[in-house]
């Protein structure tokens, strides 16, 4: 008991480190794919000095961030100025542990899961833990003592809450089709054959994965329009909106907790990534057709399986990753009335009505 | 149901020394930020009690969505002046709040001691919840079933108490606008 219970100490602690890498080498790698990209985009070249394709500049940007001189101006409220940084990271990371990235295998007996918590709650989870972003936020705004830094985490406050419960309200469609909130079964369910359209039955030889976003069309619209506004990206970082508040929340910071309140804007667009991959586009599943391409028997055939399932997921939360990256080089800001006015009079009705139409389908039996 | 009792005391005195700091910080967004701290505390406690999705909605609803909202009304409204000054408060008032404070604490130790503690496990324990599928599934299919009438009563009630605060909202700019309002 005592052995098996240690050996499972060990393999959550290496999830936890490999995950914890993962998620770290996120902000770096990201920083280079958007500059590049906005270089592309806009006809330029970017960064392309340092290493293949400039793609070491991260790797200086980190060590210039680490080095410089980290001041702290003199009208701050020191504490929590300090905190705030940190505050914003937190949830970030911990946000990411609920999400499966493969399925489960059998290794002498011993099932294993790729996930660190296999939480019965899951989605819960994770917005519960999702909405708690916005206090770094509010906090590094407020305790900046700062005009345009209080703007910016006011904005960043009223636009968290009305997104929020659209964001909430959407991904309900999700578990009303799915029946459960867990993320694994959610994710299992997925694997499933899509058979009908509403009332239209798909003709047999049409084998589709049954897919969130087949089943919840119009909830994953909204669920994607509601995390680029969580995730404060273009076009909703009102709270930093340089042209009219300078920079926002983080305008009295510089160096590492500058740098700290980036790698939370991307390490949450990654856990942004990865739900809606697990939620609308089948998690891990996609790449499965593989298997029947290689002569691969027993033990490396469940292992091939693994690193199949992982590729999918990696390749799907990649994809939308870059996503994020396009759309914010290609659509202007909001105006910030115009972001209140979609968030309520526009989002809010919508996805009541999409659950409204998931009963529907739900109780005639279409999904 | 293990509690480790190091884990216990850590949440429980990280809940009452934040709850302390809520009520001696002069500062109200200092208060809400420890507010905040106190339900993280709670819902500890509550996830270290099997109870999940009791911890999670604590987290969701309490610190995601009001506490954000109250910080938003508070800084919209710039309270950063103290309404009060703790100075100027009359001896003869604290020491009737210090008696009321021991007789509150009194109260509790009594009810504490004097209160069985329940041996038997009720109708839902850990493991029936975890046999029926879990927290989630077990507290949404008894809303949804035995306890429908008052979960709809409930949001009938919220949806009156929305549409209450927009009238009052309305009508009251209507007054001060000039009749400006469309």
């Amino acid at each position: 008991m005592l052995e098996s219970m240690s050996l499972f100490h060990l393999l959550t602690f290496l999830k936890f480190a490999v995950i914890l890498v993962i998620i770290l080498s996120v902000a770096p790698v990201m920083a280079w794919v958007e500059r590049r990209g906005s270089a592309l985009m806009q006809n330029r070249l970017g960064p392309n000095r340092i290493g293949p394709l400039g793609l070491f500049q991260s790797i200086c940007d980190a060590i210039k961030f680490l080095f410089k001189e980290d001041p702290i101006p003199g009208h701050v409220s020191k504490f929590y100025y300090a905190l705030a940084p940190v505050v914003s990271l937190v949830p970030a990371f911990m946000t990411f542990a609920v999400v499966p990235f493969a399925s489960t295998i059998e290794v002498d007996g011993r099932v294993l899961g790729f996930q660190l918590a296999d939480l019965n709650v899951g989605l819960l989870y994770v917005f519960s833990v999702a909405s708690l972003g916005v206090y770094g936020i509010i906090m590094g705004g407020w305790s900046s003592n700062n005009k345009f830094a209080l703007l910016g985490g006011l904005r960043s406050s009223s636009q968290m809450i009305s997104y929020e419960l659209s964001l909430g309200l959407s991904v309900i469609g999700i578990i009303m089709a799915f029946s459960s909130v867990h993320l694994g079964e959610i994710v299992q369910g997925q694997a499933e054959v899509f058979r009908q359209i509403g009332p239209f039955v798909l003709p047999e030889w049409l084998q589709v994965p049954k897919w969130g976003i087949l089943v919840q069309p119009l909830g994953f619209i909204i669920f994607i329009t509601a995390a680029f506004a969580e995730t404060n990206r273009l076009p909703f970082d009102l709270p930093e909106g340089e042209s009219e508040i300078v920079a926002g929340y983080h305008l009295e910071y510089g160096a590492m907790k500058f740098s700290m309140f980036m790698m939370a804007e991307y390490i949450n667009m990654f856990v942004a990534s990865s739900l809606i991959a697990t939620l609308y586009f089948g998690g891990y599943h996609g790449l499965h057709w593989v298997l029947n391409l290689v002569p691969l028997e027993g033990m490396s055939r469940e292992w091939m399986r693994i690193a199949l399932e992982l590729g999918a997921f990696f390749l799907k939360v990649a994809f939308f990753m870059w996503f994020f990256v396009w759309v914010r080089w290609t659509l202007p800001r909001f105006r910030y009335d115009q972001v209140m006015e979609l968030g309520w009079k526009v989002m809010l009705p919508i996805s009541l009505a999409n659950i409204f139409l998931t009963a529907f389908a739900v109780y005639y039996g279409w999904i | 149901m293990d509690i480790s009792p190091v884990f216990f005391y850590l949440f429980a005195g990280l809940a009452l020394g934040c709850s302390l700091l809520v009520v001696l910080k002069k500062n109200p967004v200092a208060s809400a930020f420890n507010l905040v701290m106190v339900f993280f505390a709670f819902a500890g406690i509550y996830a270290m009690l099997d109870a999940h999705l009791i911890a999670a909605l604590q987290v969701l609803v309490y610190a995601g969505a009001i506490m954000v909202l109250f910080l938003f009304v508070i800084m919209l409204l710039n309270a950063d002046v103290p309404s009060f000054d703790l100075q100027r408060s009359h001896p003869g008032a604290r020491v009737v709040a210090g008696l009321l404070c021991a007789v509150l604490l009194l109260a509790f130790v009594w009810a504490f001691k004097n209160s069985p503690s329940p041996v038997e496990p009720g109708q839902f324990s850990a493991s029936r919840i975890e046999a029926a599928g879990g927290n989630t599934r077990v507290v949404s299919e008894l809303l949804f079933s035995e306890y429908i009438l008052p979960f709809e009563l409930t949001s009938v009630l919220l949806l009156g108490a929305i549409v209450g605060a927009v009238a009052i909202a309305k009508r009251k700019q209507k007054v001060g606008a000039g009749g400006g309002v469309k």
